[in-house]
């Protein structure tokens, strides 16, 4: 049997910091309502800023299987729902010559019956394996194209699936949904409507701080505060791409895995590619203005400290 | 795991004077403030409020107010709107009464003011557009028209192909709007990964292959086939406004409107000394309506231009939400940049490595012995796909066959261009 999903928003805080995930209030109280009431979470939010680690946690906390579907442009039905195991259904036409024991109708029966569907992602979630509904994360919902998030409408509303050849396939016990985007593109409302909105914003520095002391454990703290201070600094910048929280925890472990004890310019510079992903914005800041946007950084930690 | 309860708990709804049948309405009444604000808020909403509200419980007020977020906000930018709202509202439950009362009034103020300031932007675009207020309303004339439009002989319709924007008489720019409004773009459609069916395609579809056999018997399998589908690429149109550009931007919104109505995933943007996003207005089925809604919104007319600038917004500010599905974008400028093209290069560098084609359209291209030599076009030209005309009827016509014709004839063109530039 699977974990009981919490039944207070404290509960479902407290889940997720199991899971070693560091989360807003705010993000406890809307995945509970998703929890309790079975409904789909959709998260928006810049890339890497913890939305498909969401998902992941529940699996691991609640104990159940995390089904994954990444989006992309053409996503269609035998890839994301549902295909026919053709090679089978050829030679169970042969098979059914050779013996000559069945009928038009029967063979058509048959060749499109359970036996013969391949289940892809969206079908396996609709069942329950060992009595665990699973977790479907359906992940950058912005990179596939309209059409399939039409189809998606009766899969969050209904957890039921349409077949032509077979007829409805319906869930048992409904998995827990959660999609993800980028907000590449906007969503159609009709999908918004189905799920619990939440917005997965940059945290603050405190929340960082937080976040760095548990997924970069081995950094030392002077460091964390300082690159959590710079970071919190570069992202107020007119940069092309903010730097995320996976970047700063990337960042975090590229320095203690060079040792380094506090920030210095010229450590900056060289390590900067593991939190701006964009040359444009790298050259912004390499050289003095790295130099500078961490003296103002030192400066305020200096002053809040006093 | 709890099942989803399908009516709210009874005494929610019913109760009287519990403080359970209070919250019921006072979620009604917050929501109706909501929809009031702007947000789309239907029934089906307030209902699951209320369910959500029981699941979490009361005790927070920070729970509560997530909790109606997760329900009521669907889109980041009404996260204000909700905030305010909120704050406003559930300050003091008891005096609700009151509130509304209060509320209401400055409802009505704001809605007031709304409908002045759109009077007086009306009559902005009146002014803009220099219709007069005497001459009969070009929508109510439309039956005429369309008779017109027949009677109208040959010999006009090309002098009115071939005459310049900028030196049609009212009439005439008129009678331009009208032909432009049947205009039509053929950007090369490109392949998706849908298919569909087709006798003639290259793959065999497996499954209408086995439906159609076994519906047989099965004896013998008739291949089906199919071939991949065909979609119209998305559309990015950056417009100068400024100045130099003003007699023709008004035209070009025309034009913008019929493309924008003829297919999906149309994005439009003006720029003069900034950007304006204004895709959604340009939705209105009518025209007028549409760029009365589009002058009223748009700040910079007529004023300078600063190109790197307003690219610069766009890349950070569009870039990412507009040009994720490869779009083919149409940026009309006359490349005369006030600031002498300040980090202009860059930007369009940017620009062009996001979309799958960039078509830059010039009405100066009008001049027989145009050469690209300010630094605008200077800085431009090394980074756009086509080079193309657009200042009268005959060249947006013109569009819709270059644009269709092959991109190696194109490439021809932009070396020459390229030649002139450097």
């Amino acid at each position: 049997m699977s974990v009981a999903p919490p039944k207070t928003v404290d509960e479902t805080a407290t889940l997720l910091r199991d899971g070693n995930y560091v989360a807003d209030r705010s993000l406890a109280t809307a995945l509970h309502l998703s929890l309790a009431m079975g409904r789909p979470l959709f998260l928006e939010g810049e890339a890497g800023v913890g939305k498909t680690e969401i998902a992941k946690v529940l699996a691991q906390t609640l104990d159940r299987p995390l089904i994954r579907l990444q989006c992309y442009e053409g996503l269609d039905i035998s890839s994301a729902v549902y295909e026919w195991n053709y090679p089978r259904q050829m030679v169970e036409i042969r098979l059914a010559e050779a013996s000559g024991d069945r009928g038009r109708e029967q063979l058509e029966s048959d060749l499109f019956s359970e036996r013969f569907l391949i289940k892809r992602p969206i079908l396996k979630a609709l069942e329950a394996t060992g009595g665990k509904a699973p977790i479907l994360l359906i992940d950058e919902l912005d990179r596939t194209d309209e059409p399939f998030e039409a189809f998606l409408l009766e899969v969050l509303s209904d957890f039921q699936v349409t077949v032509p050849e077979l007829g409805t396939i319906k869930a048992e016990e409904p998995p827990i949904v959660i999609l993800t985007s980028n907000r590449t593109r906007e969503i159609h409302d009709a999908i918004k409507r189905r799920c619990f909105y939440y917005w997965v914003d940059y945290p603050n520095a405190e929340r960082e701080l937080e976040i760095l002391r548990v997924k970069a454990p081995n950094a030392p703290e002077e460091l964390s505060r300082q690159i959590v201070a710079f970071v919190q600094k570069i992202r107020t910048m007119d940069l092309f791409k903010l730097p995320g929280v996976a970047e700063t925890i990337d960042w975090a472990q590229a320095l203690t895995q060079l040792d380094r004890l506090v920030l210095d310019p010229e450590t900056i510079n060289d390590t900067l590619g593991a939190l701006l992903k964009y040359q444009d914005d790298i050259q912004k800041l390499q050289g003095s203005e790295a130099a500078r946007i961490l003296d103002e950084a030192k400066r305020e930690m200096s002053g809040k400290a006093a | 795991m709890s099942k989803t309860p399908k009516s709210p708990s009874p005494n929610l709804i019913v109760g009287g004077d519990d403080d359970g049948g209070r919250l019921a309405e006072n979620i009604m009444h917050f929501a109706r403030v909501l929809r009031t604000a702007g947000l789309p808020v239907g029934p089906g909403k307030v209902l699951d409020a209320i369910d959500a509200a029981t699941t979490t419980g009361l005790e927070n007020r920070r729970d509560f107010y997530w909790t109606l977020h997760a329900v009521f906000v669907n889109k980041r930018d009404q996260r204000a709107v909700f905030d305010q709202a909120f704050h406003f509202f559930w300050r003091n439950p008891q005096l609700l009464e009151r509130m509304m009362s209060v509320m209401l009034p400055t409802m009505r103020g704001t809605d007031e003011d709304e409908k002045k300031k759109k009077e007086m932007s009306a009559r902005v675009a009146e002014a803009l557009t220099g219709r007069n207020e005497d001459e009969p309303d070009p929508r109510e004339q439309e039956e005429d028209e369309i008779e017109l439009d027949a009677a109208l002989s040959v010999s006009a319709n090309e002098m009115l192909a071939e005459k310049d924007f900028e030196k049609m008489s009212n009439a005439e720019l008129e009678a331009a709007r009208r032909a432009i409004r049947t205009m039509r773009l053929p950007i090369k459609p490109v392949k998706t990964r849908r298919y569909r069916a087709n006798p003639n395609g290259a793959r065999a579809d497996m499954r209408a292959s086995l439906r159609a056999s076994a519906r047989q018997g099965g004896d013998m399998i008739w291949l089906k086939h199919r071939s991949r589908r065909v979609e119209k690429p998305p559309l990015v149109v950056l417009c100068d406004i400024s100045g130099s550009m003003d007699r023709y931007a008004r035209m070009l919104l025309h034009f913008l409107h019929a493309l924008t109505n003829d297919r999906d995933r149309v994005h439009s943007f003006l720029f003069g000394t900034r950007l304006t996003n204004i895709t959604r207005y340009l939705r209105a089925r009518d025209p007028d309506q549409a760029i009365d809604k589009v002058a009223a919104e748009v700040e910079d007319w007529a004023g300078g231009t600063r190109i790197g600038d307003s690219l610069h917004r766009f890349n950070a500010d569009w870039s990412r939400r507009v040009m994720s599905q490869g779009p083919v974008v149409l940026l009309i400028t006359d490349g005369l940049d006030r600031e002498g093209a300040a980090g202009l290069a860059p930007e369009m560098e940017r620009l062009h490595k996001s979309c799958r084609r960039l078509i830059w359209l010039n009405p100066l291209l009008r001049f027989d012995g145009y050469a690209p030599k300010t630094a605008g076009a200077r800085a431009m030209m090394p980074h756009v796909d086509e080079f193309r005309p657009v200042h009268n009827l005959d060249s947006l016509a013109k569009l819709a066959d270059t644009l269709s014709q092959s991109e190696v004839a194109a490439q021809r063109d932009m070396i020459r261009w390229r030649e002139l530039a450097a």
